[in-house]
């Protein structure tokens, strides 16, 4: 699946090394390297040190929410499912499919089913700040474990639409999502490196954002970045993306909330 | 009340220097964009942050609009005694928010 040239490996190898030695996401033997590894120190300081990460401000902001009551009932999350702790592993394993309506939903969606489903509450905006402070809270409870994608087998044709969609070429400058993070991952664009594309780290708190995004987000950049017109938050294709790169990272460590530039 | 993320040391021997950092959740938004309105999005940053001790200033910082949203601060302190440290952040509305914490040090 990435394909890279044996002279880079090496060199890769080597600084896979020595970021080994200090960093919290290591790199598999398979050499999927996660976007940590490509970082400067400065971020990665800021990713390792949660007093330094500004995400926490988010996850912060969750834990208020994550007790408020909402709704008619006066539900909290916390009525249901006690404390954030509960939710170790959770994050881990979206998407996931929801029988109830059949499809895949993401970690920010299942978060607006609970409001209209069991809260009778009206769900939180796309990305809206309290919607990301919920997920980047629930994210965390799941730092350091392995992805481990849903297994239903309802998900495979999700996964298999993400996977066409991700060899896809789209927009003006006809590239796909391969093109560059499968076939020249570890390259400069512009000046920046292209990462691997393993979504191991969010909600993000990207610098560039200077606030916490979602993966659905940071896809819509991209999109946006190739000239095509983004899907819209929550259609089905950013969730089949959102399938594909949990299932082809599949394993990775879960750093949530992380740092990016 | 703004969030903000502080981090010292509760206890210290007399005479150590200690340091501290504390981060503000602030979007530092810098009076230069438009929004998608075409708009000037209205100037929004915190002005200064200052430390006391005993009213004191320790530390001072003067904020400008090209300092990145939720700014993290550091410096270092020698305390003697009980030290009660006295975080202040002026907003661009010219109101002031603060913490206090203190540091044991016997």
């Amino acid at each position: 699946m990435i394909r890279r040239a044996p002279a880079r490996a090496a060199a890769q190898a080597a600084a896979l090394a020595a970021a080994l030695a200090a960093g919290p996401a290591p790199a598999g033997a398979d050499g999927r390297r996660s976007g940590y590894l490509d970082m400067g120190p400065a971020t990665q300081a800021m990713q390792d040190d949660d007093l330094a990460n500004p995400a926490m401000f988010w996850v912060m902001e969750g834990a208020g929410l994550w007790a408020a009551p909402a709704g008619p009932d006066g539900r909290s999350c916390a009525g249901c499912h006690g404390p954030p702790e509960a939710m170790a592993g959770v994050a881990a394993r979206y998407p996931a499919f929801d029988p109830a309506s059949g499809a895949a939903v993401d970690l920010t969606a299942r978060i607006g089913l609970c409001r209209t489903r069991h809260q009778g509450a009206e769900p939180f905006a796309p990305e809206s700040r309290p919607l990301l402070a919920l997920a980047a809270l629930v994210a965390l409870q799941s730092r350091g474990r392995p992805i481990a994608p849903d297994p239903d087998p309802r998900l495979d044709p999700v996964r298999a639409l993400g996977a066409a969609l991700w060899h896809q070429r789209m927009g003006q400058l006809n590239l796909s999502c391969a093109l560059c993070h499968d076939d020249h991952a570890g390259g400069s664009l512009g000046g920046a490196r292209i990462p691997q594309a393993h979504p191991t780290a969010y909600p993000i708190y990207r610098l560039e954002w200077q606030e916490v995004g979602s993966l659905q987000r940071r896809l819509r950049g991209c999109l946006t970045g190739v000239r095509a017109e983004p899907f819209d938050w929550g259609a089905p294709e950013l969730v089949a993306l959102e399938a594909y790169l949990a299932a082809r990272a599949a394993g990775m460590a879960v750093e949530s909330p992380g740092v990016r530039p | 009340m703004a969030d903000v993320l502080i981090n010292l040391p509760a206890t210290a021997a007399p005479g150590e220097i200690v340091t501290i950092r504390l981060m503000i959740r602030h979007p530092m938004e810098t009076g230069f964009r438009t929004g998608p309105d075409g708009r000037r999005v209205p100037r929004d940053i915190l002005r200064e942050v200052r430390a006391e001790v005993d009213g004191a200033v320790v530390f001072a910082a003067e904020l400008f609009p090209a300092v990145a949203a939720n700014p993290p601060f550091a410096f270092t302190l020698r305390v003697e005694g009980r030290t009660e440290l006295t975080l202040v952040w002026t907003l661009w509305d010219g109101s002031e928010e603060r913490a206090v914490r203190v540091i044991e040090a016997a």
